[in-house]
């Protein structure tokens, strides 16, 4: 158990009270002494330190304090103490911890006004972000020697193969879910059989695509907020730019490529993948075989299904993409704001995702593509 | 060569470990240290005195970094026994090891402060976290004359990492390393980088501290003028040993080729020609009066 330092007071000395600490002055044991010292309202003319054992900076501090609030005299101090006290005395300091933080109803309205102004500028910025792209990338089309095929590679590899086994999994299981779903709700109407047109249709058109630009958000956009994001703390990014490489084609533009080029084929894969959900839960539960679920499957989805499925899947790729690298390189002070950046550039990508799908959703009816 | 010209030195030369009874603030033995096949520290023996600043010196990849983490507990060695201040820290229990830990402070190259925190609020986490009894207003007090402490500007105390240059940073984590009072310290090359202002400032800085607060310090670097000016004594890294401890001019009466080559290469001339004058300064004033 810990020892507090402690303290007596003499009062009846001729030349003023005397107070007189004992035991040890050090950070572990002046946990209450403090509180106990600055509650005093007597005047002290001197404080006595010839009692105490052992002393440190802390202790040091408390002693110097007392004399200097109550304008006494120091005695007893040894070499060490008289020392310390000397070093704390000339480091005294007055200054703020953190910065002043303004009352609430100042900093609400500033925050609210700033969010708002922030909104506004972040869409010009992303505008012009898109824009530098497109420069970008006319500019390797010009210039076919300029484009970073490497890197191209390896994000396809890292956005596009490496997530078939997350996706294949998420996918089956949603075409379990549907097909059982379904069933469980048409058999009401003796529709059991429109299980497949279900599975079939909202799998090519709706989920497949939806749910893997979700899943390549989470999974691939996150990863280019926090890489990029991370580069930029650590200068890398600017050296890029003094050895003359542009970040936007080395950094920006495989990754959005990549994500561009590997939706469709992912979308594609996850459909065929909840497709095949959907028929093995129809071959175990609802005695439908197989096969014979996989052959009605062309009978009764309509080509442009996929073709719904497939357009919408680049754009929902260039989102993910874009949304990721442009909050990459956003980051500039510090590794908190990695994370948030990441954060927001996962959950604008998803919101947009899903905006857009509603959006596509009413025009490609509209087109008559129901 | 050396020993015609400094017969005194040669004296001191001698094992110095015998004439020292006082105790020790460190004590690593037969250390090893593997990472995978290659091995870092064989067999590593170093005993740091009580009340001195020891320099360890070493090429790169000789293990300083990771003889450092070895005796602060971050990196678990493959053999060999360490202790600090008295405690054993590879055999302690989980308790024994957080009391030595507040027992000492560590400076890392980077600074490494908390991002989002303030310099004063850096300062104040080992406080909360080790004396929780400590009431606000005297946390406030401590880490402000902390600051101050370690030769950073009072305004400097409410600033964010990503706002203070280089030499600050590494003021401010001084700041938190002393956060505690502790009795050792542990700086990962402190200077380098900085500017040879700021570099010695710090230097500077180090040695009052250690001589005002009675600090044992446990020092990595590559700073030739820190070496000259403020350790009182230097443990060479190589071939995963301590090849030499000893002060410099022990150190260069061995004929070993690195430490020959590291302390009468060009730099090291530099830092010693550069002592000579400044003790020559020193002395001046205070002949003539």
């Amino acid at each position: 158990m810990t020892e507090w330092a402690s303290y007596t007071f003499e009062e009846d000395n001729a030349d003023g009270a005397e107070l007189a600490l004992a035991g040890r002055l050090i950070i572990s044991s002046v946990g209450s002494l403090d509180g106990e010292l600055r509650n005093i309202d007597r005047p002290i003319a001197r404080v006595d330190i010839a009692q105490v054992e052992e002393i440190d900076t802390v202790g040091a501090w408390l002693v110097w304090r007392l004399a200097r609030d109550h304008d006494a005299e120091i005695t007893g101090a040894n070499d060490k103490a008289q020392r310390l006290i000397e070093t704390v005395r000339s480091s005294a300091s007055t200054a703020e911890i953190a910065p002043p933080r303004m009352p609430v109803f100042e900093r609400v309205p500033e925050i609210v006004g700033l969010t708002v102004t922030g909104w506004g500028k972040g869409a010009i910025q992303l505008v012009g972000f898109f824009g530098s792209i497109l420069v970008a990338f006319w500019g390797m089309v010009r210039q076919p020697s300029r484009f970073q095929t490497k890197a191209l590679v390896r994000q396809i590899e890292l956005v596009g193969v490496n997530s078939l086994g997350i996706i294949g999994l998420m996918s089956f299981l949603i075409g379990i879910v549907i097909a059982q779903q379904g069933a469980v709700q048409l058999r009401q109407f003796g529709a059991e059989i429109y299980t497949i047109n279900l599975t079939g249709r909202i799998t090519l058109r709706e989920l497949g695509v939806l749910m893997t630009a979700i899943m390549v958000a989470g999974r691939s956009g996150s990863a280019f907020a926090a890489q990029i994001g991370t580069m930029k703390l650590t200068e890398e990014v600017d050296a890029m730019r003094t050895i003359g490489v542009s970040p936007i084609e080395a950094l920006v533009i495989p990754r959005i490529l990549a994500a561009v080029l590997m939706m469709p084929l992912l979308g594609f894969f996850s459909a065929v993948i909840g497709i095949i959900g959907g028929a093995f839960l129809a071959d175990v539960a609802l005695d439908i075989p197989f096969f014979t679920f996989l052959a009605r499957i062309q009978e009764v989805v309509p080509l442009h299904d996929v073709w719904v499925g497939l357009v919408k899947a680049p754009v929902f790729g260039l989102i993910v993409g874009l949304a990721g690298c442009y909050q990459g390189m956003q980051v500039k002070s510090n590794a908190e704001e990695v994370g948030l950046r990441t954060t927001m550039a996962v959950v604008q990508a998803i919101f947009m995702v899903i905006v857009l799908d509603a959006f596509f959703a009413v025009f490609f009816t509209e087109v008559g593509w129901d | 060569m050396a020993e015609n010209q400094q017969p005194d030195i040669v004296e001191e030369a001698a094992p110095n470990e015998e004439h020292y009874n006082g105790d020790y603030a460190i004590v690593v033995e037969g250390l090893t240290n593997r990472f995978g096949d290659q091995a870092v520290h064989e067999n590593l023996s170093l005993k740091v005195r009580r009340g001195e600043i020891l320099g360890i010196v070493g090429g790169s990849g000789t293990g300083k970094s990771v003889l450092m983490r070895s005796i602060i507990g971050l990196q678990i060695p493959s053999e060999g026994h360490i202790e600090v201040l008295g405690h054993s820290i590879t055999e302690a229990e989980p308790d024994e090891q957080i009391g030595v830990r507040s027992r000492w402070g560590v400076l890392f190259q980077g600074g490494a402060l908390f991002s989002t925190l303030t310099v004063g609020e850096n300062v104040e986490v080992p406080l909360r976290q080790f004396y929780p009894e400590i009431g606000d207003e005297l946390r406030h007090e401590i880490a402000r004359y902390k600051v101050r402490l370690s030769g950073l500007p009072e305004e400097a105390t409410s600033k964010y990492p990503s706002e203070l240059s280089g030499g600050m940073k590494k003021r401010a984590g001084l700041a938190r390393a002393l956060a505690l009072d502790p009795e050792l310290l542990f700086l990962d090359e402190p200077t380098a980088g900085l500017d040879p202002i700021a570099a010695s400032a710090f230097d500077r800085r180090t040695r009052e501290l250690t001589d005002t607060l009675g600090l044992t310090v446990f020092l990595i670097t590559h700073d030739l003028d820190t070496l000259y000016e403020i350790c009182d004594r230097v443990a060479v890294l190589a071939d995963g040993q301590v090849i030499a401890v000893g002060t410099i001019p022990e150190l260069l009466a061995t004929d070993h080729p690195w430490i020959q080559e590291y302390f009468n290469g060009p730099r090291g001339r530099a830092a010693k020609a550069s002592r000579k004058r400044a003790k020559a300064m020193d002395k001046q004033p205070s002949g003539k009066a």
